[in-house]
């Protein structure tokens, strides 16, 4: 941590895309905001971020490290190294590993990984219910009260089915002020379930996966939620009755945030014509319907976040039959320039916003927005240099091959999308300069 | 030989007419009277075209055999072969469509069966022909009918009954318009010819 | 015609050159010697993830009758136990030099994926996936059609060019799961016949509004008001009926009363009207022993068909000059 004292001038950066400034970053923390060019770089690192924008460090609520038990596809390095290739300073890292994040032992190792690699700042999600089998409720509280310091709680990849089950939980975790993120999909409907339900599913002759079997979930949630009184996420929404009804739980002053992934943005069930396992993913890409109300209920805050869902996976867990693939795309590194390009460049969100929905409101959520790490605070002078530099007028063309996660399963390959993060800053000290990770001033792929 | 002055205006502009309808029909004519000759009657022969213009040349010859023997049952004893599925050449060209084959009523076993193709040339048609005939039955006799043979044979074929001898380079190109498939009048026609070329020929 | 992946990819063109070429290998199976030289030294490789004995015979039968190698190659493994993932199974047939694959698989689009990976430069003839398709099943179905209602009724040369024009048929049974009935409707309808789906509403596909068929919860009404040409019943999986994933209807006697073809129904349907069925059938549930043994059911006849109309699939396949990368069929 020998650099923890470089100085770094960040020259002619827009922050929140507002009027070019001079931003100098000294010791963890935003020094100074002046106008641009007039920053003493005496003894400073001078970072040429003319044109750039300057946003708070993103904070990822839903992103898979696979460590433990899946190192093949993914480790805490490798994909803490490619948040902060894109962007983000501070991920939450699910509970689907193996084993289970479901005692105070496994999500002490997780963030003790985390703070060793140094790429971002890991939160584990706790399990909910033990080894996610839905049956009985994790330790919450030891997790909550571990070095961890758990407050997001999470069954993802699987749904708390059982209604009852899932009162206790969103009961019990009131007393830490934790929140449980729900994986909507009721599992009888969902049976051997490949894709969305719908034309194309009907016609290529994958089993649907009924946009009502998520619907039905949330809904349920959300009136528990307000009959518990506690506070509720909804991961990975999906489809135009989901933004409905949380829009309608809202309005009735119910305590739920939700998020959208990027794919969910863009892509649509089409792709899966191709049979492509790439595009295999859960919840399922929806229609171009389901993308439309999903960019509106994010464009007028009914949607909350947009948390990536990142799901590495092994070459062979995707080199195979659609039927047999495992679900899940990668999006640490794509998430931020598919919001620049189904949000920012359609004017339904300012640069402003997307500092909102992709840090400071995911960080408020899994409450990290406080103490000596806060996450997702205003770009301010006196507030810890969580920062990310992107170049909106960049293009660049996803190539799974050269990607800094491990796994290749982006849904993007060789696709072009807009805007490229320069840097990222882990509380004053760069960890990707030049649009490229670096560790102790190298960089490393 | 040089044909050109000695014929009417030419209909093929793209080619040179080498015989006319009344050529085609002399020598369909000639043929006939050679297979009642060759085969001592008519009594045990049936025909086999190949398609396309081998059908119908068969089905002329057919007549002309009524004609000169008034007890030959043309309808009975014409088929067609197609040979498609015998050719060694699928893999050099796109596929081709498979084709009709109907045995004569009267059969092919013991007969004498005479294939007729409008042109001869490399004698690989008449190769799969004979390939599919072992297929079908046991013939007494096959022969070969064509109209014409232009020569440049790449197997040890000839044919027993010729309509006109053509010699042409291998660059040149044969057709055989018959108004039955062709809607024009019946004629032979070269083109690709180059004139000190068929001279030297 | 590189691949024959989906009766949806057939041109009406394309679809009678098919049916055209297979009565043409239906003349030559009524021979003696049934055996033609076409595909000499070329290697057709059978590779079924899925046990299907009935359509492995079948393509065995009509690769041999064309002289072609067979190579049958048995894949054990499902989505719940993984063999040899379908990527190395695909590389050991580029190994071998298959000219064409026969491909039957329990997950839908594997063909396609065979056809499209780069894993192997073979022909992919698509024997049935999953819920997705059967490309050679609806070709012998509409084969068998258009010889008994096009080239019966008096057209010349059992229908040879003709498409189905005006036909009605009804299609009865769980099209939900079927790979038979979607293939079935693509191709009929390119064909020009008109398409009624008759099943109980849970196996009927969300979706299928867009499909180019009617869709009709009533037999009896369809029989009725429908006045079909041809009756295709498909097979009811019994796994279908209770438990797990299934419960799709209360029972099967339930099931036999609503939508069985039983011989009141057969006394129903107009003189000419022909019944059909993919096979295997189950006897008392979806079809009576009357209906199945009636002289308008041409069950038998669809097993002879499909070996020709499979010889007319690997020949326009295999055939034709390797370059020819024509469109895939």
């Amino acid at each position: 941590m020998s650099l923890e004292s470089t100085t770094y001038v960040l020259r002619g950066a827009r922050p929140l895309g507002g009027d070019a400034a001079d931003v100098v970053l000294r010791d963890g923390v935003i020094a100074e905001i002046t106008a641009a060019g007039t920053a003493d770089t005496t003894g400073a690192e001078v970072v040429d971020a003319a044109g750039q924008v300057l946003l708070p460090g993103l904070v990822d609520l839903h992103t898979h490290l696979r460590e433990p038990g899946r190192e093949d596809a993914e480790t805490v390095a490798s994909g803490t190294r490619a948040a902060a290739a894109g962007g983000f300073t501070a991920v939450h890292a699910m509970a689907n590993t193996s084993p289970v994040a479901d005692t105070a032992g496994v999500v002490e190792q997780v963030y003790r990984l985390g703070q060793e690699a140094g790429w971002a700042d890991v939160h584990p999600v706790g399990a909910v219910t033990v080894g996610l089998d839905g049956e009985r409720l994790a330790e919450l509280g030891a997790m909550a009260d571990s070095a961890a310091h758990v407050r997001v709680f999470s069954d993802d990849g699987r749904c708390v089915a059982d209604p009852v089950l899932m009162r206790r939980a969103l009961e019990y975790v009131k007393a830490f002020d934790g929140v449980v993120a729900q994986h909507a999909q009721e599992p009888r409907l969902t049976e051997g379930a490949q894709m969305n339900e719908g034309i194309v599913s009907a016609e290529i002759g994958l089993t649907g996966w009924p946009a009502v079997a998520e619907e039905a979930i949330i809904a349920r949630d959300v009136l528990l939620a307000e009959h518990v009184g506690s506070r509720l996420h909804v991961c990975h929404l999906s489809t135009a009755g989901s933004v409905e009804i949380v829009r309608w739980a809202k309005s009735r002053g119910i305590d739920v945030t939700a998020e959208v992934t990027p794919h969910h943005l863009i892509l649509t069930d089409d792709l899966a014509r191709s049979y492509d396992p790439t595009f295999k993913v859960n919840p399922p890409l929806r229609t171009a319907a389901d993308v439309e109300a999903v960019r509106e209920g994010l464009a007028d805050g009914t949607i909350d976040i947009v948390a990536t869902d990142h799901a590495p996976h092994s070459r062979e867990d995707k080199d195979c039959e659609w039927g047999a693939a495992a679900f899940g795309m990668t999006g640490l590194e794509t998430a931020l320039s598919v919001v620049q390009e189904t949000m920012v460049d359609t004017g339904r969100l300012t640069w402003s916003d997307v500092a909102r929905v992709l840090s400071a409101a995911p960080a408020r959520i899994g409450r990290v927005d406080t103490g000596p790490a806060a996450q997702g605070r205003p770009v301010a002078v006196g507030e810890p240099a969580n920062l990310t530099l992107v170049d909106p007028a960049a293009r660049r063309t996803v190539d799974g091959g050269t990607q800094v996660t491990a796994s290749g399963n982006t849904p993007f390959r060789g696709r072009e999308l807009p805007g490229q993060v320069r840097a990222t800053f882990l509380r004053g000290r760069a960890t990707v300069l030049d649009g490229t990770p670096v560790v102790a001033g190298e960089a490393v792929r | 030989m040089r044909p050109g002055p000695a014929l009417p205006a030419d209909p093929h502009p793209d080619g040179t007419t080498v015989l006319g309808a009344s050529d085609v029909a002399r020598a369909l004519t000639r043929i006939a009277h050679e297979i009642v000759e060759r085969a001592k009657g008519a009594d045990d022969v049936v025909l086999l075209g190949i398609p396309t213009r081998g059908v119908t040349l068969a089905h002329r010859l057919a007549e002309r055999l009524s004609a000169i023997e008034p007890a030959f049952d043309a309808a009975a004893s014409t088929g067609e072969l197609d040979v498609t599925m015998y050719r060694d050449d699928l893999r050099r060209q796109p596929t081709r469509a498979v084709g009709v084959t109907r045995l004569p009523q009267a059969g092919i076993e013991g007969r004498t069966v005479v294939l007729v193709d409008d042109v001869l040339y490399s004698g690989r048609t008449i190769r799969a022909a004979l390939d599919a005939i072992g297929d079908l039955g046991r013939p007494r006799a096959v022969r070969l009918a064509c109209l014409v043979d232009r020569g440049h044979r790449e197997l040890p074929i000839r044919p027993d009954f010729v309509g006109k001898n053509l010699p042409t380079s291998t660059s040149e190109r044969v057709r055989v318009l018959l108004s039955e498939v062709d809607g024009v009048e019946d004629a032979v026609v070269i083109s690709g010819r180059e004139d000190t070329e068929g001279d030297a020929r | 015609m590189k691949h024959l992946l989906s009766t949806a990819d057939l041109s009406k063109d394309e679809a009678v050159l098919l049916l055209d070429t297979a009565a043409q290998m239906a003349a030559t199976q009524s021979r003696e010697i049934k055996k033609l030289p076409t595909l000499r030294g070329r290697t057709v490789v059978n590779l079924f993830f899925e046990d299907s004995t009935r359509t492995r015979i079948s393509f065995e039968t009509a690769a041999k009758r064309l002289s072609a190698d067979v190579i049958n190659f048995s894949a054990k493994g499902s989505s719940v136990s993984k063999g040899e993932s379908l990527k190395d199974t695909a590389l050991t047939l580029h190994a071998m030099g298959a000219d064409a694959v026969v491909v039957r698989h329990w997950a839908s689009g594997a063909p396609y994926q065979l056809a499209h990976a780069g894993w192997l430069d073979a022909g992919v003839l698509n024997a049935g996936d999953g819920t997705h398709q059967h490309p050679t099943q609806a070709l012998l179905d509409a084969y068998t059609i258009r010889r008994h209602l096009v080239g019966l009724r008096g057209g010349a040369g059992e229908g040879v060019g003709a498409d189905l024009a005006g036909l009605r048929v009804a299609i009865v049974g769980d099209v939900l799961h079927s790979r038979v009935a979607r293939a079935n409707v693509a191709l009929l309808h390119t064909l020009g016949a008109e398409v009624t789906l008759v099943a109980p509403p849970t196996l009927v596909p969300v979706g299928v509004e867009t499909w180019p068929c009617a869709v009709s919860y009533h037999l009896d009404e369809t029989l009725a008001e429908f006045r079909p040409d041809a009756v295709m019943m498909l097979r009811v999986q019994r796994e279908r009926m209770s438990g797990g994933a299934g419960g799709f209807f209360p029972s099967p006697l339930e099931y036999t009363r609503y939508y069985g073809l039983d011989a009141r129904r057969l006394a129903r349907l107009a003189d000419h009207a022909i019944v059909l069925h993919p096979g295997p059938m189950n006897r008392g549930l979806e079809i009576s022993a009357e209906a199945a043994d009636s002289d308008r059911a041409v069950i038998v006849e669809q097993v002879a068909n499909g070996v020709a109309v499979r010889m007319a699939a690997l020949y326009l396949l295999m055939a034709g000059e390797d370059s020819a990368e024509g469109n895939d069929l």
